[in-house]
C-alpha cells in the first residue's frame, strides 16, 4: 500500500534537515532518565515481549536455531511469568526448521533477504530468496535497502526495489533495513526513512549489526521523527525496529524512553516495535531477578542457549 | 647488621601509554642505572603512537585539556620528594621539581586562552564573515636538553600539549631517570595513550631518524646543539617540518603558538 | 479569567517513571548560618535573621543572618584590608588559590547540586549538569588568566581596582556567584559579595570552600541579606567596583546610586529575548531549542527565549509539535531526576507570573497549558504558551521570568529582525534557519549581546555575555570578562 510518488525526486529535496547537535544533545537528554520499581519491570517485560532474538551467523545449523527457537518460547524455564519474545530471527535457509519449531505459538518467524547484509545483488535474485523465504514459513521480511543506490542519488531504484519485495512478500510483513552507519548524516537516515515508508515497508530498522556502530539513540530519535510525521501526513502507522549493538536493559530502556516520549502509548507494543538482538535477553532477566528479588545476579543461573 | 635490601625498579620507557623494554634489548649506563637504549624502531612506534593519538587529543575540548595538565601537575606535585631526590637532592634539586610543575599549571590555565589570543576575526572588504582558528599541529618531536633534565623535558611538552598536539621526546643522554619517572606521572593523570612518548638512548642514534621521519610535523630544538640543529633543519626540509628553536626565560603563549597552524575561514553573509 | 491550576489528567500511563529522587543523606545544610567576614564566620551585628525556605515544598531550610550598615562596614575592611596582601601576591600565587576553588567546587558537585535545588528550586538535573559544572569551570578558566594578563591587553599593565562589591540574584545563585567572584579575584581585587535574599545556601558552602582551600581571609566575604543589604553594599564609599545582577528596574536604582562617585559598574539585567524561527529550520530541534529556551529553569533566566517569532509559513506545524512537547514536559519534585520543570522561586515571583498570564488572557491572546498536575504543596506554575500574541501585548513587551512562551509571527527577515529589535531590552536572541548565510546576515542586525543560532541558553567560560541597551552593560566570561576588574595602567 506504497503512497502514489508521481514526483519522488521532490519528496526527497523536500526532506528537512536534521541538525545533529540538537538531534545527539536530544537523545542524551532522554537516555538519563531515571527509569525504577514497577516502570523498570513493566519496561523489561515490554522489551521481551518487543524481541526478535536473532541469529544471523554463517556458521548456524538446525541445531542452533532450534535452541534459539527453545528460548524464545520459554526465555526463563520454570517461571511462566516472564513471556515468550515476539518473534526469532534467522537467515532463509534455517525458516523451515524455525517454523517447525515455533508452529501455532504465536512467535512469528522473522527471515532476513534480499542478500543480507549487504545488498549487493541482482533485483531478481532478492525477490527470489524474499519469495522462497515466504513460502517456507516466515511470518516477517526483514530485508535491507540498496545503499548503493541510495548513495549515488538513485533513490528511484531504491524506492522501487522496496516495492518489488513488498509485493514478493505478500501477506509477511515487511521491515526495511536503512543500515544507519553507512548513510553518512542523520539528513541521510531521515530521507532514506521517509523514502522507505513511502515505498510500504510495515517497519523502518535501523541496522544489519554486521556494520559498527549499528543502532544508536540519536539514529533512533531520527527515525522515530520520521514515523511521526510520516503518520501525520498519511495517517499511516509504521513500526521501528533498533538492531545490533544492545547488550544491556539500561540500552534497552532508553530505547523504550524515547518510543514513549516521541512516539507515545500507541507504539509501545510489538505491533510496532521491536528489539535486534541476542545476547540482550539474559541481561534482561537478569534485571528482572535483581528488581524482585534485591540482589545482582550472575549469569550461571540463566540459560545460554 | 640485616640492612634492607631495595626492591630495585626497572627503568623503562613509556609509549604507547605503557612500559616498554627497547625492542633491541639493549641498554646504556647512567646515574648508575641501566637505562633503555631505545632504537629507531622503538622511534618509528612512538611517532606512529602519537599520530594514533592525534585526532582524539586535538579533538577534545580545551577545558579537558587543561584538566589533564593539571592533573599532571597534581601527580608531579605529590611525587616531589622522590623527584628530588632523583635530582640530586638539596634546594635546587627542589627548585627544579617546582619550576615543572609552574610550567604545567602555567600552561594548564592557557588551553582555554590560545583560540582568544591567537585567532581573529577579521574584517575584509566584503559581505563576509571571516574569522581564523588556531589548530594543533600534529606530532611533535621535543629535544630535550641534557640539563635541566625535569625541568627541560617539561617545558618541551607543556606548550606541545597545550595547543592539542601529541609529542615524541629524546630525553636528556647523561640525566634520564627523572624523564623515565616523569612516564610514571603521566600514566596516572588521564593522559590518553600515546598522547606523550619518552625516549631515552643515544642522541647521535636517534636524532637524525626523529629528524627526517616524514609523519612527524614540527620539532622542538631546544636540546640540539648548532651542529645537531643544522643538520635537523636540513633533514626536516623533506616534509617541510616546522622547527622551532630554543628559548631562554619565560614562556608566554607564543611558545605554544609556535605548535599551532592557523585555519582561516570565509562565509557570506546573506538572506 | 482563572486559568485552570489543577487539571485532570485522567487514567495513569502505563509508563509512569517510578519516582527517582535524588539522595540527600549526605548532605548538611545547617540549622542557622552566620556572615562569613575576614575568613571566619561571625554573628551579625544586627542580631536579625531571616528564614530561607524549600520553594518546592515551603519547609524551612535554615536561617541566615541579616546584614545592617556595620556589618557590610565590617566585610569592606576585612576586603580592603585583604586586598593590601592579594593585589601583592606573585599572580602565580593568586592563580594557584583560584584553581583550587574550582577543584573543590568538582570535589563537592553533587553536594552543592542537591542544595542548589533544594534552596531554589531548579530540577537537580539542572543544577548537577549545568549550574555546578560551569561554576567549577568558571573559576577554573580565570585561574589561568591570573598570571597571564599582560597578554590579555597589550602595551598596557593591568591592576586590580580594590573591593568589589557584588550582588547576584536568585536563579543561578551559584553560578552567578562564580560568575561574580572568579574575574575579580583572579584580576587581584577581593571581594564582598551579597547572595539573593531567597537562595543563600550554595553561597554559605562556598564559604566553607573557601575556608578549606585556605584561601587568605578578607579576600572573599559573604553578607546576606535582602534588598537593604545590597545597597549597602553598592553604596559603600570604600568599593571600587560594583557589580550587580538583577532586574532592569533595581539596576537603575544602582546606576544612580553610584553616579558622581567614580565607582565603575557593570550591569546584567532583563531581557525579552526574541527567538527567530525560520521556515527552513531543522523543526524538531528547533522545538528543543524553543522549549529549553522557555523552561529551562522554568523561565526564571535573564537571556530566556521567551518571545517565539515563527515564519509564517511553518507556524501550523512547528505550534503542533511545541504543544505535543509540552505535553512530555515533566513538572515536579525538582529533586527527582526526571523532573523537567521544578518550583517557581517564591511566592511572590508565582504572584508576578500570574499577573502577567491573566494581563494576556484579558488583552486577547489564546492561552494554552498542558495537562499538569500540579504538587499540594509548593509554588508551581505548568508550563504556558500564548498564541495571538500581538507586539503590544504586555506579555510581549514585559518580562516575565516565568515559563510562559509569547508566540507571534512574521513573513519576512526584515519583519523579523525589526520586531526582534523592538524592545528596550537587547540581552540575547535565537536564530533558527539551515542557511549559514542568513544566520550570518540575522547575527549581524540582532541587536543583543549574545545570539544563538540553531542552538538556545549555551554557556561557556570563555564566552562573553551580556546585553545591549537595557539589559546591561559589561561582560561576564572570556577575555572581554577581565575588563570590568582591571585597570589598564600604561
Amino acid at each position: 500500500m506504497a503512497t502514489s510518488l508521481a514526483h519522488l525526486g521532490s519528496l526527497m529535496r523536500g526532506v528537512r534537515s536534521v541538525d545533529q547537535v540538537g538531534v545527539e544533545e536530544r537523545a542524551a537528554a532522554l537516555a538519563k532518565r531515571s527509569i525504577k520499581k514497577d516502570s523498570k519491570l513493566w519496561a523489561l517485560d515490554l522489551a521481551i515481549r518487543c524481541m526478535d532474538l536473532t541469529t544471523l551467523e554463517g556458521a548456524d545449523t538446525p541445531g542452533k536455531v532450534s535452541a534459539l527457537c527453545a528460548k524464545a518460547l520459554r526465555p526463563k524455564p520454570g517461571d511462566a511469568t516472564v513471556p515468550p519474545v515476539a518473534a526469532v530471527c534467522i537467515y532463509p535457509a534455517l525458516v523451515p526448521v524455525a517454523a517447525a519449531r515455533v508452529r501455532g505459538t504465536g512467535v512469528r518467524v522473522a527471515s532476513v533477504a534480499t542478500a543480507f547484509p549487504s545488498g549487493q545483488t541482482f533485483t531478481d535474485v532478492k525477490l527470489a530468496e524474499t519469495g522462497e523465504a515466504v513460502a517456507a514459513g516466515a511470518d516477517e521480511v526483514d530485508m535491507v535497502i540498496d545503499r548503493g543506490a541510495f548513495l549515488a542519488g538513485d533513490h528511484e531504484k531504491v524506492y522501487d526495489e522496496i516495492g518489488a519485495v513488498k509485493e514478493a512478500a505478500g501477506a509477511a510483513h515487511l521491515k526495511v533495513i536503512l543500515e544507519t552507519a553507512e548513510l553518512g548524516t542523520y539528513d541521510s537516515v531521515r530521507r532514506a526513512s521517509i523514502l522507505a515508508m513511502a515505498a510500504g515497508a510495515d517497519f523502518i530498522k535501523t541496522s544489519t549489526g554486521k556494520v559498527q556502530p549499528a543502532a544508536t539513540l540519536p539514529v533512533a530519535l531520527v527515525m522515530m521523527e520520521a514515523i511521526r510525521d510520516f503518520h501525520r501526513e498519511t495517517g499511516r502507522a509504521v513500526g521501528f525496529k533498533p538492531a545490533g549493538g544492545m547488550r544491556t536493559s539500561k540500552q534497552a530502556i532508553a530505547y523504550l524512553v524515547l518510543l514513549w516520549e516521541t512516539l507515545g502509548q500507541e507504539w509501545m507494543t510489538p505491533d510496532r516495535f521491536r528489539l535486534g538482538a541476542s545476547s540482550l535477553l539474559n541481561d534482561v532477566l537478569m534485571q528482572i531477578d535483581k528488581e524482585r528479588t534485591g540482589a545482582y545476579q550472575s549469569e550461571d543461573y540463566f540459560t545460554k542457549d | 647488621m640485616t640492612e634492607r635490601l631495595d626492591v630495585r625498579k626497572t627503568y623503562k620507557l613509556y609509549a604507547g601509554g605503557e612500559f616498554v623494554r627497547s625492542e633491541s634489548g639493549r641498554s646504556y649506563r647512567a646515574e648508575d642505572a641501566n637505562v633503555p637504549r631505545a632504537s629507531r624502531k622503538d622511534l618509528r612506534d612512538a611517532v606512529r603512537a602519537a599520530r594514533v593519538a592525534f585526532p582524539g587529543w586535538s579533538r577534545r575540548t580545551a577545558m579537558n585539556r587543561g584538566q589533564v595538565l593539571y592533573r599532571i601537575a597534581e601527580m608531579l606535585d605529590g611525587r616531589r620528594a622522590q623527584f628530588a631526590a632523583l635530582l640530586g637532592g638539596g634546594r635546587p634539586a627542589g627548585r627544579e621539581v617546582d619550576a615543572a610543575v609552574d610550567t604545567l599549571v602555567w600552561h594548564a590555565g592557557l588551553t582555554d586562552k590560545l583560540a582568544q589570543l591567537l585567532g581573529t576575526v577579521n574584517p575584509v572588504a566584503g559581505p563576509y564573515f571571516n574569522f581564523t582558528v588556531p589548530e594543533p599541529t600534529g606530532v611533535v618531536g621535543v629535544v630535550a636538553p641534557d640539563e635541566p633534565p625535569l625541568l627541560g623535558l617539561v617545558r618541551g611538552l607543556a606548550p606541545v600539549l597545550c595547543g592539542g598536539s601529541t609529542a615524541v621526546a629524546l630525553a636528556s643522554g647523561p640525566r634520564p631517570l627523572a624523564a623515565l619517572c616523569l612516564g610514571e606521572v603521566l600514566a596516572t593523570s588521564d593522559v590518553p595513550a600515546g598522547v606523550v612518548n619518552l625516549l631515552t638512548g643515544h642522541r647521535t642514534e636517534l636524532l637524525p631518524w626523529l629528524a627526517a621521519h616524514m609523519d612527524v610535523n614540527a620539532i622542538d630544538a631546544a636540546g640540539c646543539s648548532p651542529d645537531e640543529l643544522a643538520a635537523v633543519e636540513e633533514a626536516a626540509a623533506a616534509n617541510v617540518k616546522r622547527i622551532v628553536l630554543p628559548e631562554d626565560g619565560e614562556l608566554g603563549p607564543w611558545r605554544a603558538a609556535a605548535f599551532m597552524e592557523l585555519k582561516t575561514i570565509w562565509h557570506p553573509v546573506g538572506v | 479569567m482563572a486559568i485552570a491550576k489543577r487539571t485532570d489528567l485522567g487514567a495513569p500511563a502505563p509508563f509512569e517513571y517510578a519516582p527517582a529522587p535524588e539522595a540527600t543523606d549526605h548532605v548538611t545544610i545547617a540549622p542557622k548560618y552566620d556572615l562569613f567576614i575576614g575568613g571566619r564566620f561571625v554573628r551579625a551585628h544586627s542580631r536579625r535573621r531571616f528564614p530561607t525556605v524549600n520553594p518546592a515544598t515551603e519547609e524551612v531550610l535554615s536561617e541566615v543572618a541579616e546584614a545592617d550598615e556595620a556589618d557590610v562596614d565590617r566585610a569592606v575592611t576585612a576586603a580592603g584590608d585583604a586586598f593590601r596582601t592579594w593585589s601583592g601576591l606573585p599572580a602565580a600565587r593568586r592563580a594557584r588559590y583560584v584553581f583550587r576553588l574550582s577543584r573543590l567546587i568538582q570535589e563537592r558537585a553533587r553536594e552543592l547540586a542537591v542544595v542548589e535545588t533544594m534552596d531554589g528550586g531548579k530540577p537537580i538535573k539542572e543544577s548537577r549538569d549545568v549550574d555546578v559544572p560551569l561554576a567549577a569551570a568558571h573559576f577554573f578558566y580565570y585561574a589561568g588568566w591570573a598570571d597571564k594578563l599582560e597578554w590579555a591587553f597589550p602595551n598596557r599593565r593591568p591592576r586590580p581596582l580594590g573591593v568589589a562589591g557584588q550582588v547576584i540574584p536568585w536563579n543561578f545563585p551559584l553560578l552567578m556567584l562564580a560568575w561574580k567572584v572568579a574575574p575579580a579575584l583572579a584580576a587581584g581585587n577581593t571581594v564582598v559579595l551579597k547572595p539573593a535574599e531567597t537562595t543563600p545556601l550554595t553561597a554559605m558552602l562556598f564559604a566553607d570552600i573557601c575556608q578549606q582551600a585556605e584561601l587568605p581571609p578578607g579576600v572573599v566575604n559573604i553578607v546576606t541579606g535582602a534588598g537593604a543589604t545590597g545597597a549597602l553594599v553598592t553604596g559603600h564609599p570604600a568599593v571600587r567596583k560594583v557589580a550587580f545582577t538583577g532586574s532592569t528596574e533595581v539596576g537603575k536604582l544602582i546606576q544612580r546610586q553610584v553616579a558622581g562617585t567614580g565607582k565603575r559598574l557593570t550591569l546584567e539585567l532583563g531581557g525579552k529575548a526574541a527567538n527567530v524561527v525560520f521556515d527552513d529550520a531543522p523543526l524538531d530541534q528547533a522545538v528543543e531549542g524553543i522549549v529549553n529556551g522557555i523552561y529551562f529553569n522554568q523561565g526564571h533566566v535573564c537571556c530566556a527565549g521567551s518571545r517565539l517569532l515563527v515564519q509564517e509559513s511553518i507556524v501550523g506545524p512547528l505550534l503542533e509539535k511545541l504543544k505535543q512537547r509540552l505535553g512530555t514536559l515533566r513538572l515536579g519534585d525538582p529533586l527527582d531526576k526526571n523532573t523537567d520543570v521544578g518550583a517557581i522561586n517564591s511566592p511572590q515571583q508565582l504572584r508576578k507570573i500570574e499577573g502577567l498570564v491573566n494581563s494576556g488572557v484579558e488583552e486577547g491572546a489564546e492561552l494554552f497549558q498542558p495537562a499538569c498536575r500540579l504538587p499540594e504543596r509548593g509554588y508551581w506554575f505548568p508550563p504556558t504558551l500564548f498564541t495571538n500574541v500581538a507586539q503590544s501585548s504586555r506579555i510581549a513587551r514585559e518580562e516575565i521570568f516565568g515559563p510562559v512562551l509569547s508566540v507571534l509571527t512574521f513573513r519576512t527577515p526584515d519583519e523579523a529582525v525589526e520586531k526582534a529589535n523592538n524592545t528596550p531590552y537587547g540581552l540575547a536572541a535565537g536564530v533558527w534557519t539551515e542557511k549559514g548565510s542568513r544566520i550570518l546576515w540575522m547575527s549581524e542586525r540582532m541587536r543583543a549581546g549574545v545570539v544563538w543560532a540553531n542552538t538556545y541558553n549555551r554557556f561557556d567560560p570563555t564566552s562573553p555575555f551580556g546585553g545591549y541597551k537595557e539589559s546591561g552593560f559589561g561582560r561576564e566570561g572570556g577575555l572581554q570578562g577581565l575588563l570590568p576588574y582591571v585597570e589598564l595602567a600604561r
